[in-house]
């Protein structure tokens, strides 16, 4: 589906979107590289979309997990795994969500 | 193709440059490794454990052979290199290898001293030093009787130890009157002696070998004076001397060591030489932590960088003998200038001595109570004036109020069960089993491997006194110049002057300048750099919300579950019924779960959804409600008492004044939270001495104190100075903020910032020279032009919006 537009999300920001498998962060990093993945730290629960970004990685703002956007996985030691989800950025920069 | 690095010594030294290498640059180069000895990598520091039957040796192999394997690395054990051929780049080995080189590492250690007394050849005289000695102990251990240790320094007497656990009958000969000479003083040294005779060791003091006897096999030692004793093994740990034979041959220039500059290079710029083979600065090291900082400078050269540079270390040694607390570190005899502190308690076996010149620390000893080494140690290397803790030191710092871990004294006599860090449910046992599995060595390493320590830190000095126990030793990273964060090898300090010199502006452009070796940086440094900018440019710098944590991007305290709390600024902590007409319709009409009196003086909504603050805010900003900052590194809550207003006792306006020094400083970001307090008289009910800035009404004026606070370890402030006027109180204040602004490091606290300064150097800076506090208060001022703005209002009228909306699904 499409979620809107590439410049909806600040650089180095992140967005929500409701879906039906809930809720959906959707991360913009440095390099204009856009990843989807669910809003639930393997942690606690936290809400990753509200965390800092870096390199492809989120620092999710509860208890400072790191989690790979690329493949939503805590970066060790920490283990667990957040669902991702694929999403692609047409000519238009319409974000196109895959769930 | 790649460069070919070969490094010589499959030891401590050696292999940890090359972890740091594949750290840096896994690709850069062909890694071929020499080592005589037949094993892969091990923690020789360990080796004492092992043979006390603590420990096994697989317990303490660092990288086993699949390590080289996974990491493409060429090794060859039980090769000796004995020979450099400078001219065509080659090392020969004693089985006939040759291999041709770029660069060269040297990391060959050292060779422990054996006396070349008559009987020194026969098969049981041994030293202390690798896998083999230990064998060579275990076997004889379980035959003989009788073992002679000739050496009462830290080697020999866990030697002994060991061997004792082991079934033997123990005498440690020593030429000397007092044992370990090297770390201890005479006091500490008739301790340890005095215990470890209770525990069976016999000593034979200021005695010197003459001969070993036997004719194949060692059946005593005699001594210049004609004693005999029987012996069936005699361990020598007479010392160490760096092995640089093969450097030497090779027209390497060496002294006492093979001579590094401090990019750890030879005189030879191909070659490169790290460990106990090294002399640095006229120093030799025997201990593992300054051989881990070299390695990770030598490495940064290795790799190409080219910006590390060592500089020498501090060092701290510990004895790893079970039941045994004793530290020290640093120059524990004291010059002329330099005084002793020293606590006694002969009954308890305790004692410590700390040598302070020039207020700071130099060295120390400590015997039976060694909880506060690592502090002590930490107070030495940061060069912490303690004038204003002197009399209070020796009592260590859980005398200075360390909330929880008082009572948790000795870490070495708790069980494995006992929790250690509170905020992440993590025991000793989890810990020291981390440490010796994933062969950890600093306090950041346990950090992220079993989470102590990392949330809240107040059981950080146990965490290192584990590690310390565990390993013998300190091992923070290059503890002088502690980096920002990983992304960089510059510390705080560093950054904050190069950001003013060099007039950058922007988190790129520091980033940029000072070579960050990750383009975004990490959640640790963005938020610190956003702090310095924001602060040395406030008429130019464009805040990055990105870099801000999560709380200070949208104005709110984010909960457990997501949702939010906010604080409404409550100016002195005085109300009307407005105000609270106001904010209880709030609650009813966002049906916000919870308000609670904080216990800074104001209520605090909570559990609020994202998506309703912006209107949260309308409501309260039509009120005239402001945002309380509750969120931020920023100035927090100004408590007040009634005062003379209405108490019996108050001798001035407290209410008034603490309301205006709110409306002086409300808005200012800071380096970490700033708290102030107002009280009326000395009985101080709005606790102003344990605030980072505290006032007290008195008949004649106002007393103003600093650096304190409550929280994890409550600090009581100092006493700045006295002054008569309100107007005063402001200028006052004004200025000590800036100045804390300006010089702290972001996260540091005041406390702890005025513990690193020195009160002294605040009111030089802003008691005695007016001048430069009135500069202070006016550059404050300007800064406060651009921050006091309210977030709460901007937001309800529009600003940041996508923060607070989600973006809108659309079926395609
Ligand atoms: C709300 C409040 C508790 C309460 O219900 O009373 C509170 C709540 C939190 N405190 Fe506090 N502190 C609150 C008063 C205090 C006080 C009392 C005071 O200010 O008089 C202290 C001790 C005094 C002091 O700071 O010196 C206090 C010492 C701490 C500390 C330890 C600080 C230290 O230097 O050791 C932390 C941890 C930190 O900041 O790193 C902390 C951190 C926190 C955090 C921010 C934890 C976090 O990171 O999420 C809590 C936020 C909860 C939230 O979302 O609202 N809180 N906290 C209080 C808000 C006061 C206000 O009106 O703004
Ligand atoms: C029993 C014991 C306990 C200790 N306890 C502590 C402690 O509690 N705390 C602490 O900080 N330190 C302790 N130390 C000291 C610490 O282990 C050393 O400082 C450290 O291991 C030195 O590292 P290195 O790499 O320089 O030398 P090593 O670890 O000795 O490595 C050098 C390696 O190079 C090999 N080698 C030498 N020449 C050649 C050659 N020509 N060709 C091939 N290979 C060669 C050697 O065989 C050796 O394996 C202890 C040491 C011992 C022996
Ligand atoms: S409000 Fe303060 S004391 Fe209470 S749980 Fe949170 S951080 Fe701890
Ligand atoms: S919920 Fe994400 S780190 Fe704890």
């Amino acid at each position: 589906m499409n979620i809107g537009k590439l410049n909806d999300i600040p650089v180095l920001g992140s967005r929500v979107v409701q879906t039906e498998r809930g809720e959906i962060a959707i991360f913009r990093t440095s390099d204009d590289a856009i990843f989807a993945i669910a809003n639930n730290c393997p942690h606690k629960e936290g809400p990753l979309a509200d965390g800092i970004i870096h390199g492809h990685k989120v620092t999710c703002p509860l208890h400072n997990w790191q989690i790979n956007l690329e493949n939503g996985e805590a970066i060790a030691p920490d283990q667990g795994c957040a669902e991702s989800f694929k999403i692609e950025v047409d000519t238009d920069g319409n974000l196109l969500l895959n769930i | 193709m790649k460069e070919k690095l070969v490094c010589i010594g499959n030891g401590m030294a050696g292999i940890r440059t090359i972890e740091e290498i594949l750290k840096l640059d896994p690709e850069y180069y062909d890694i071929t490794v020499f080592g005589s000895e037949s094993y892969g990598n091990y923690n020789r520091i360990l080796l004492s454990p092992v043979l006390s039957g603590e420990k096994i040796i697989e317990d303490i192999i660092l990288n086993d052979k699949q390590w080289y394997q996974d990491n493409n690395i060429t090794l060859h054990t039980g090769h000796t290199v004995v020979s450099i051929d400078r001219y065509k780049r080659q090392i020969h080995t004693n089985k006939g290898i040759t291999v041709n080189y770029d660069r060269l590492l040297l990391a060959t250690g050292s060779n422990p001293f054996i006396i070349p007394v008559p009987g020194h050849t026969l098969p049981e005289v041994i030293s202390f030093r690798n896998i083999q000695d230990v064998h060579t102990m275990l076997d004889i251990s379980h035959q003989g009787k009788n073992a002679v240790v000739i050496g009462g320094g830290l080697l020999g007497l866990e030697a002994a130890n060991g061997l004792m656990q082991q079934g033997m009958q123990v005498t440690v000969v020593h030429l000397l009157d007092t044992l370990m000479e090297q770390q201890l003083d005479k006091v500490a040294a008739v301790l340890l002696q005095t215990s470890l005779e209770e525990r069976g060791l016999k000593f034979m003091m200021e005695a010197e070998t003459a001969s070993i006897l036997g004719e194949d096999h060692v059946t005593g030692v005699s001594f210049k004076d004609g004693t005999e004793i029987p012996a069936d093994l005699v361990v020598m740990a007479v010392g160490i001397r760096p092995n640089i034979d093969l450097a030497q041959e090779a027209g390497l220039y060496c002294e006492k060591g093979i001579v590094v500059s401090d990019t750890l290079q030879t005189y030879d710029p191909r070659i490169y030489a790290v460990g106990e083979c090294v002399q640095h600065r006229n120093k030799l090291y025997g201990l593992v932590a300054p051989l881990f900082e070299q390695a990770k400078v030598c490495a940064n050269h290795l790799a190409n960088l080219g910006y590390a540079r060592y500089e020498g270390s501090v060092t701290s040694t510990k004895l790893k003998v079970t039941g045994i607390d004793l530290f020290s570190a640093g120059d524990f005899h004291g010059g002329q200038d330099a005084d002793e502190l020293i606590f006694q308690d002969p009954s308890q076996g305790i004692y410590k001595k700390v040598v302070v010149e020039d207020n700071r620390i130099k060295g120390t000893v400590l015997y039976g109570d060694t909880v506060d080494g690592a502090w002590y140690f930490q107070l030495m290397r940061d060069e912490v004036d303690i004038s204003n803790q002197r009399n209070k030191l020796l009592f260590g710092q859980a005398h200075l109020g360390d909330s929880g871990h008082a009572e948790a004294q000795r870490v070495t006599l708790m069980s494995d069960d006992t929790e250690i860090c509170g905020c992440n449910g993590v025991c000793k046992g989890d810990i020291v089993n981390a440490i010796i599995k994933e062969n950890l060595f600093t306090l950041d390493e346990v950090r992220s491997h079993t989470k102590a320590s990392s949330s809240c830190g107040s059981c950080t000095a146990l965490v290192e006194q584990l590690l310390a126990f565990t390993l013998g030793s300190d091992y923070s990273d290059s503890p002088k110049k502690k980096p920002l964060c990983g992304c960089t090898e510059y510390t705080h300090a560093d950054v904050q002057r190069v950001i003013k010199e060099q007039h950058l502006t922007s988190i790129k452009s520091v980033m940029h300048f000072m070579n960050w070796n990750k383009p975004d940086g990490c959640h640790v440094c963005r938020p610190a750099l956003n702090y310095y900018l924001i602060c040395k440019w406030p008429e130019e710098f464009q805040d990055d919300p990105q870099s801000r944590f999560i709380n200070e991007r949208i104005h709110a305290n984010i909960q457990k579950d997501g949702t939010y709390s906010i604080v409404p600024r409550i100016w002195g902590g005085v109300t009307s019924p407005k105000e609270l007409h106001t904010i209880a319709s709030i609650a009813e009409k966002f049906a916000i779960p919870t308000i609670k009196f904080t216990g800074g003086q104001r209520l605090d909504l909570l559990g609020i959804k994202k998506h309703d603050l912006p209107a949260v805010w309308k409501d309260l900003s039509d009120a005239g409600l402001v945002s309380g900052h509750a969120y931020g590194k920023a100035l927090r809550t100004v408590k007040t008492c009634v005062g003379s207003e209405w108490c019996r006792f108050g001798t001035q306006n407290s209410t008034e004044m603490g309301i205006k020094l709110e409306k002086l400083a409300w808005g200012s970001w800071t380096p970490h939270k700033f708290k102030l307090a107002v009280s009326g008289c000395p009985r101080n009910c709005s606790e102003a001495t344990i605030k980072d800035f505290g006032v007290i009404a008195v008949e004649s004026g106002w007393e103003l104190h600093i650096g304190g606070n409550g929280g994890i370890k409550v600090r009581v402030t100092d006493l700045l100075c006295k002054v008569t006027t309100q107007e005063e109180v402001l200028e006052y204040c004004g200025a000590f903020i800036q100045l804390y602004r300006e010089d702290a490091h972001y996260l540091e606290r005041t406390a702890p910032w005025v513990e690193r300064v020195g009160l002294p150097y605040i009111q030089e800076m802003m008691v005695e020279d007016a001048d430069n506090r009135k500069r202070l208060n006016e550059r404050f001022l300007v800064s406060q032009k651009y921050a006091q703005i309210d977030p709460w209002k901007e937001r309800a009228e529009g600003v940041a919006k996508h923060e607070f909306t989600s973006l809108h699904g659309e079926a395609q």
